[in-house]
């Protein structure tokens, strides 16, 4: 019985790593729910072929070469080095050791030789990326708020991601079998340089621990990603999935508000019974997150906070205190405090007098957007950040009325007199003269 | 340069049982606003030169609702687009054209859902199509070899993929065009969209247009080109600001036809 202890361990922790790991989807799942529902049909085929080119084949990131390519190779090393995973999991569950090799024969050199390859190219562009954001002075990683968790986030995100991988070059590079071989050790042959002189038994120890390390950590790795930027890496496919495929200066036409202006236009509809079913009142815009719809919650729990869209952003390079990464990062911390909400109180949220608007995101950032898009277009997985200002700007002014006096003047010279300045609309054809 | 414009409304092509080609959609900034009244001036000279038949709505032309849908106003944009519909249906609209990016844009894609399904163009696109067609000629004139720069709207631009028709117009002008720094997909917005250009800027530390103007004028270039009315009033503040006015001209790109051509 007692030879079956590393298999019964083995599989327990598997078991609450995908435990934890599904319990957290399923929360995650069932915030980005509390959003309101939105028409996402249409074209499957355009948003399948956004998902493939944005998403799988990294086509925007690309745009910014430095780091575009840094990326690809981390997530390329992510993909490949995942098969890995595959025979540690079986390793672990049968009590083998490198099943694969048994099978594969000498094509399972070539693999391991990938992998290392990878985790080695892995490591260097971790290291780049680790300095990017701590030595050298780039503004987006410094502005706004960067400070505190979101730049301990990224950090421990690359740590994790360099210590994996040394893990599993240095458990390649302890296995005296393995070494032994002499065919897919490229890098763990130089790094087993290292360990010369040390005992077979020690060895086997060193390697033993960093198996178990290494899998552990992948497990606890996947268990942080709920509480990180990293969520990216599974919510990136469904993002670009669901994300907008019209043009982008098309603002949706709130449904609720065509009903109104129908029948105030026209007076027999007020008196028809088609329109009057729906007799709950309909808030007007979002002042919360339960205001916004399930893709801009999807859009902020996407969010990899790398900050293009600020730097793109006209208001923010001029000062102002706009940033769209803010807005989708506010978005993220309420929904996940209103998560937190749901969880103390079964399900059920209660208010807790508190709201995106104002205790996040405040007026001033709404009202300096200039709806250029640019942090749209920017967006390497094309979230949509101009989308949650334009419908908190719709709460401001269809529920508080609240808009700047300018704006509000601009707004009466259109109900007057059909042009934003007070021109007669009779003068319209002056121009000619 | 003769004054004499011919233009007609839509109702008086009614009147006579006609259709025109085109119905010519001058938005507010094209109407009221004396700088963009020049451009809207520009077009119509161009349509006027090779006959092409087009109206105007005239004091039935309402505004899109573009600046209160983005400041947030749903309502009132609705109720502008609804009886704009109205008459623009009522005329069985087909194809409009217009100088205004935001018009642009409201009228191509916020209006069919609510009922308006037309063709829209941007004038640089119109014009395009036309010199394509054969029925516009443009020879550089006056500018051939001059340098100039262009700026992309952002509602023509990012906000609906145009960044080829007025480049092209500018090629046929035998302008060189030196690109900005922050072009195309990348482009700067001059800080008016957003329903921005009708209110003070947020605190900052620069203005939008400052900082836009900046790059144009660092192309070296003597004209700046642009293709939105709002674009053209913050750039020509920039320059002024810059102190630059009497060295480097913002103009719609209809203006360098129309100058080139000797309209």
């Amino acid at each position: 019985m007692i030879q079956y202890l590393p298999n019964i361990i083995f599989i327990g922790v598997l078991f609450f790593g995908l435990y934890f790991f599904a319990r957290n989807l399923s929360r995650l799942y069932r915030n980005i729910n509390f959003g309101k529902s939105i028409d996402v049909r249409g074209d499957r085929k355009q948003r399948f072929l956004n998902m493939c080119k944005i998403a799988l084949g990294q086509g925007k990131l690309i745009k910014r070469p430095v780091s575009g390519m840094l990326h690809v190779i981390v997530y390329v090393g992510f993909i490949i080095i995942n098969i890995e995973l595959l025979e540690i999991v079986l390793d672990g569950v049968l009590g083998t050791h490198r099943i694969f090799s048994d099978y594969l024969g000498e094509l399972y050199g070539y693999l391991i030789s990938t992998f290392e390859l990878l985790a080695f190219l892995v490591v260097v562009a971790v290291t780049i990326f680790w300095l990017r954001r701590n030595v050298i002075n780039i503004k987006r990683f410094f502005g706004d708020n960067m400070k505190g968790w979101p730049k301990n986030d990224a950090n421990i995100i690359l740590y994790f991601e360099i210590v994996l991988m040394a893990l599993f070059i240095t458990m390649n590079a302890t296995d005296t079998n393995f070494q032994a071989m002499n065919s897919g050790n490229l890098i763990s042959g130089y790094v087993a340089i290292l360990f010369d002189g040390f005992s077979n038994e020690s060895l086997h120890i060193i390697e033993r621990a960093c198996w178990w390390a290494h899998i552990i950590g992948i497990l606890i790795f996947m268990n942080y990603l709920y509480f990180s930027k990293h969520l990216h890496i599974l919510l990136a496919f469904p993002n670009t999935y669901f994300a907008k495929i019209n043009n982008l200066g098309e603002i949706d036409n709130l449904n609720s508000v065509t009903n109104e202006v129908k029948l105030m236009m026209d007076p027999d509809m007020a008196f028809s019974n088609e329109t009057t079913e729906s007799e709950e009142i309909e808030k007007f815009g979002a002042s919360d997150v339960m205001d916004l719809n399930k893709l801009q919650l999807l859009n902020s729990y996407s969010c990899t906070e790398c900050g293009r869209c600020t730097s793109v952003c006209p208001a923010n390079i001029t000062g102002k205190k706009l940033s769209p990464r803010k807005i989708m990062m506010d978005t993220r911390d309420r929904i996940e405090e209103v998560g937190r909400n749901l969880d103390l109180n079964n399900g059920v949220f209660v208010d807790d007098e508190k709201s995106l608007l104002n205790d996040y995101i405040t007026k001033e950032e709404l009202w300096a957007c200039t709806s250029c898009n640019a942090c749209v277009q920017e967006c390497p997985i094309s979230i949509d950040p101009l989308s949650i200002i334009l419908d908190m700007r719709r709460y401001l002014v269809m529920e508080e009325s609240s808009a700047p006096l300018e704006l509000n003047n601009m707004m009466s010279n259109i109900e007057n007199n059909g042009a934003p300045w007070p021109y007669n609309q009779m003068d319209r054809l002056n121009w000619k003269e | 340069m003769g004054n004499n414009l011919e233009v007609k409304t839509m109702a008086e092509y009614a009147a006579e049982g006609k259709q025109p080609e085109v119905l010519f959609w001058v938005g507010c900034a094209g109407s009221f606003d004396d700088r963009a009244k020049k451009i809207t001036k520009a077009f119509v000279k161009i349509l006027n030169s090779i006959n092409i038949e087009f109206a105007v709505l005239g004091t039935e032309e309402s505004c899109t609702g573009d600046p209160a849908k983005r400041s947030g106003n749903e309502f009132l944009f609705q109720m502008q687009a609804m009886t704009n519909i109205e008459v623009l249906n009522s005329y069985s609209i087909k194809t409009i054209v217009t100088t205004c990016p935001h018009c642009f844009n409201t009228i191509k894609n916020e209006y069919p859902s609510l009922g308006g399904d037309y063709k829209v163009l941007h004038h640089t696109q119109f014009l395009n199509n036309l010199l394509k067609e054969g029925r516009l000629k443009i020879e550089g004139g006056e500018y051939k070899g001059k340098k100039i720069t262009y700026h992309d709207p952002c509602y023509l631009g990012r906000a609906n993929n145009e960044y080829n028709a007025p480049r092209e117009l500018i090629k046929k002008l035998e302008l060189e065009l030196i690109e900005m720094k922050r072009c195309k997909s990348n482009g700067l917005c001059c800080g008016a969209g957003g329903a921005q250009m009708f209110k003070d800027a947020e605190k900052g530390n620069k203005e939008i247009n400052i900082e836009r103007t900046e790059e144009a004028l660092d192309t070296k270039t003597t004209i700046i080109a642009a293709g939105c009315p709002f674009c053209n009033t913050m750039i020509s503040d920039g320059v002024k600001a810059k102190e630059k006015e009497n060295d480097v001209k913002v103009l719609d790109i209809v203006e360098l036809i129309v100058t080139a051509q000797d309209l």
